[in-house]
């Protein structure tokens, strides 16, 4: 998409190349999104001494990396026209059937983990059954699920945390160990982001994504398995929340049934902020994450400026309608 | 007629859209008891002008007097309060109320305590549907209705407002033959209540048919208005293109003797049964029905994409396997479907990603989408059907309906087909790329592809096809050489009247 918009430019080069440059690359929502980020991060380093420390910034960004990973998945789900309420259940559901296996069964953790990240992907691929074989609509399928998945977490661990103790140094040093200075979960985060980018902009298989949201008969039409591509990408939800709960029980050493509560509005407001539509078709991984990035620094800056964290959700909201309020306006205004 | 004063007389409209004049000081006089066509190519001006008298848009210049007296439309309730309806094409009825709330819809009738009164509501219903000599019931759901009943709805919910003049914007390109016919027969009763219509439509023919007058509009001016009597259907359409279109359908070939593609007992249980036919290198083979005559639901179980029950199907001597759409498509058989902006494009997405849909391997390297190769691929392909474009990257929904079906027979030809089963090619679109479009079928049956032809225009299918395959409920009837079929014996096979 970023290519598509340069392109563009090239052929509207003309006297007035530098303000069509400037132009297009405010037609590009991630190159706007990342301006906001900038200048809002300018302005609270001015505010407050405490914003541009090492500490502040490897804080937010920490804590923004689980959300951020399921944020990837959110893109795919609503690229492809559909919606995963699930998330952060399975999130939680992960983390808290890894913590188990490897305290109360005693399971090696490596074998836990990879038992954990089977069965979230068996989570993705029920999701993909019942959207495709039932044809029940995406939202009540994950809205079931996310219910079933939060419910196994508290049967599992009869509603109360479950410490994992001192199992595997291993283990612990993924989500607590930093490589160079820079906190492996960023790293992760990171990685990931590139990776999904690169695919979902790239990709031969990954592209069929687009299509299927933009018009999934004439997707089905051309030759497209629509039903594949649904049940890939539910499946692709399922295993990055999954994977989203491993790292959180590795994080924290705790296998918590309240992980990642409300993480899956958090992920589509970013992934909207970031320019995916719900009626599928469009959006970024990029985009998605500046999205979370942009929720995230101004709720940092709220507790930075001593704003009562009853704000947060509040604040949330706002910059949620007003960036697609925003970039609405501005669609509107290029295409008349 | 010409001695009456108008009903409404339209003076000097003009309406600037950015980049385009849409309309340029349009005049226009319509009459009580007439039926009044308004013709033009897309892109005319024939659907803003429509959308100013029904007070969707408002001119930038102009008057509008209604029995002499200068009136404003500013919005749609206006134009009611004056007796303006309109039908648009794309119907907008509420799929699942019923009929009753649709045709009152906005103005229900009401009981003490704001409650409905669906006793008044369904008789006052049925009592309209009456007038339409139709079956429709007052509590069927609008979904369940066929697109002709639909529009019926949609009419009598225009009819109901105190109209005096009626618009129609192509009310015919969702019908079949006969349910046209029936359509004009219901407004042939309109006309003679006293009601004025305007009619827009691309189909020459039928203009002719039910029309008194017919002005032509071309790039948004007033060409000419013609008493239907002294004109015939090329003068109009030499106004509307704005040059004499000397050959309107291509030279038909000669069809050798070889097969390019076998059906050999094509059957699915409850749809359509035993169907058999070769198609020969060179030809274009026309298949008409009526609407539930099982043409669609043929061409998509031949192409894979619905299951079949029975038969098979060969293809230069190679049997196709069936119920795979994939597979039929990289052996080179295709279906291009009828509903472009349904079934065909991905409107938002652009013309390279448009192109590329059902060939994403052909582009890629690597699993990877090579985006060098794919606007080379796009922009050879355009040109070769002459689509006017900007931009590689340009949504397909900025582009005319006529651009908008070549880029789907870009599409298609681009996987590299052997054969290509078109539904509708030509629906919705203006004269002149109706014959662009068909000649470039008639190159391609000529450079050997096996072209196949869905179409519910008798002219259109006399005019290209080589031969004719009529089918009836699910059966093919018959099977007519362009020389012995003629709109009335194709008729009488699709109708179940011949054997």
């Amino acid at each position: 998409m970023e290519k598509t918009n340069v392109d563009n430019m090239v052929t509207i080069t003309g006297k007035n190349a530098g303000f069509n440059f400037l132009r297009s690359l405010f037609a590009i929502r991630e190159a706007s999104l990342a301006t906001i980020i900038i200048v809002t991060a300018i302005i609270m380093t001015f505010l407050t001494p405490g914003f541009l420390t090492k500490s502040n910034i490897l804080t937010t960004l920490i804590g923004l990396s689980m959300d951020g990973i399921i944020a990837v998945a959110m893109t795919a789900v609503l690229v492809m026209g559909g919606i995963d309420l699930s998330v952060g259940s399975v999130q939680a559901f992960a983390s808290v059937l890894a913590g188990i296996l490897a305290v109360k069964a005693g399971f090696n953790i490596w074998l836990s983990v990879f038992i954990t990240v089977l069965a979230s992907v068996l989570i993705g691929i029920i999701n993909g059954y019942f959207v495709t074989r039932v044809g029940l609509s995406p939202f009540i399928t994950t809205l079931g699920m996310m219910s079933i998945a939060r419910g196994l977490a508290y049967v599992l661990t009869k509603g109360s945390p479950l410490s994992l103790g001192v199992i595997s140094p291993a283990f612990d040093f993924i989500g607590q160990g930093s490589i160079l200075g820079i906190p492996n979960l960023i790293l992760i985060l990171i990685f990931i982001v590139i990776i999904f980018d690169f695919l979902m902009r790239r990709s031969a298989i990954f592209r069929e994504i687009y299509y299927v949201g933009s018009n999934e008969k004439a997707a089905r039409l051309s030759g497209i398995n629509v039903d594949l591509i649904k049940v890939g990408v539910f499946t692709l939800s399922a295993l990055l929340s999954g994977l989203a709960g491993i790292l959180t029980l590795s994080r924290f050493g705790v296998a918590t049934p309240t992980a990642g509560t409300g993480a899956e509005m958090r992920a589509i407001a970013g992934a909207v902020i970031g320019g995916a539509s719900l009626s599928g078709g469009e959006g970024t991984v990029l985009g998605a994450l500046l999205g979370v990035m942009l929720v995230a620094l101004v709720n940092d800056a709220l507790i930075l400026l001593n704003v009562s964290v009853y704000w947060q959700s509040l604040v949330t909201g706002i910059v949620l309608i007003g960036a697609v309020t925003i970039d609405m306006l501005a669609h509107r205004r290029r295409s008349s | 007629m010409q001695t009456e004063k108008p009903l409404m007389t339209v003076r000097g409209i003009d309406k600037q859209f950015p980049g385009t004049k849409a309309l340029q000081e349009v005049s226009l006089d319509i009459f009580q008891r007439e039926i009044h066509a308004i013709c033009g190519e897309n892109g005319a001006g024939k659907s803003t002008l429509m959308n100013i008298l029904s007070g969707s848009l408002m001119p930038d210049k102009g008057k509008i007097y209604l029995n002499g007296e200068k009136i404003h439309i500013n919005n749609p309730k206006d134009a009611q309060k004056y007796g303006i309806s309109i039908v648009h094409q794309e119907l907008s009825l509420c799929p699942h109320l019923n009929v009753a709330e649709n045709i009152f819809i906005g103005r229900l009738p009401r009981l003490s305590g704001d409650r409905v009164d669906f006793k008044t509501m369904e008789k006052e219903t049925k009592a309209i549907l009456d007038r339409f000599h139709t079956h429709i019931k007052p509590r069927t759901l609008v979904k369940d209705l066929s697109v002709s009943q639909q529009q019926i709805v949609e009419i009598a919910k225009a009819i109901t407002l105190n109209c005096k003049i009626l618009i129609l914007d192509e009310p015919t390109s969702a019908l079949t033959e006969s349910e046209s016919w029936n359509l004009f027969k219901i407004l042939e009763e309109l006309k003679n209540n006293g009601i004025a219509i305007l009619y827009i439509s691309h189909r020459i023919k039928e203009i002719f048919q039910i029309s008194q007058r017919i002005t032509v509009l071309r790039d948004g001016r007033h060409v000419t208005t013609r008493l239907t009597s002294e004109v015939t259907p090329d003068d109009v359409v030499s106004y509307m293109v704005g040059r004499e279109l000397d050959n309107i359908y291509p030279y038909k070939g000669n069809p050798s003797e070889k097969v390019i593609l076998k059906v050999n007992n094509l059957t699915r249980k409850g749809v359509y049964s035993k169907i058999s036919f070769e198609l020969y290198r060179g030809e274009i083979l026309g298949i008409f029905g009526l609407m539930g005559a099982g043409r669609t639901e043929m061409a998509r179980g031949l192409c894979g994409i619905d299951p079949v029950d029975d038969g098979n199907v060969t293809m230069f001597g190679k049997t196709i396997p069936l119920n795979n759409i994939r597979s039929s498509i990289d052996s080179g058989l295709v279906y291009v479907p009828e509903d472009r902006k349904l079934l065909g494009l991905f409107l938002p997405m652009n013309l390279c990603e448009n192109l590329v849909a059902a060939n994403l391997k052909a582009v890629s390297r690597f699993g990877l989408v090579d985006r060098k190769s794919q606007s080379v691929y796009t922009r050879e392909m355009l040109e070769k059907l002459n689509v006017k474009y900007r931009n590689l990257y340009q949504s397909v929904s900025s582009l005319s309906g006529g651009n908008q079906q070549k880029v789907l027979l870009a599409k298609w030809l681009a996987v590299k087909p052997k054969v290509l089963i078109l539904d509708e090619p030509t629906r919705g679109i203006d004269v002149g790329a109706k014959s662009e479009i068909h000649h470039i079928l008639r190159r391609m049956a000529n450079d050997g592809y096996g072209v196949v032809v869905i179409s519910s225009e008798l002219p259109e299918i006399l005019g290209i096809c080589n031969r004719i395959l009529v089918m009836h409920e699910g059966k093919l009837v018959a099977q007519l050489t362009s020389e012995n079929a003629t709109e009335e014996n194709i008729m009488r096979y699709a109708s179940g009247r011949a054997s």
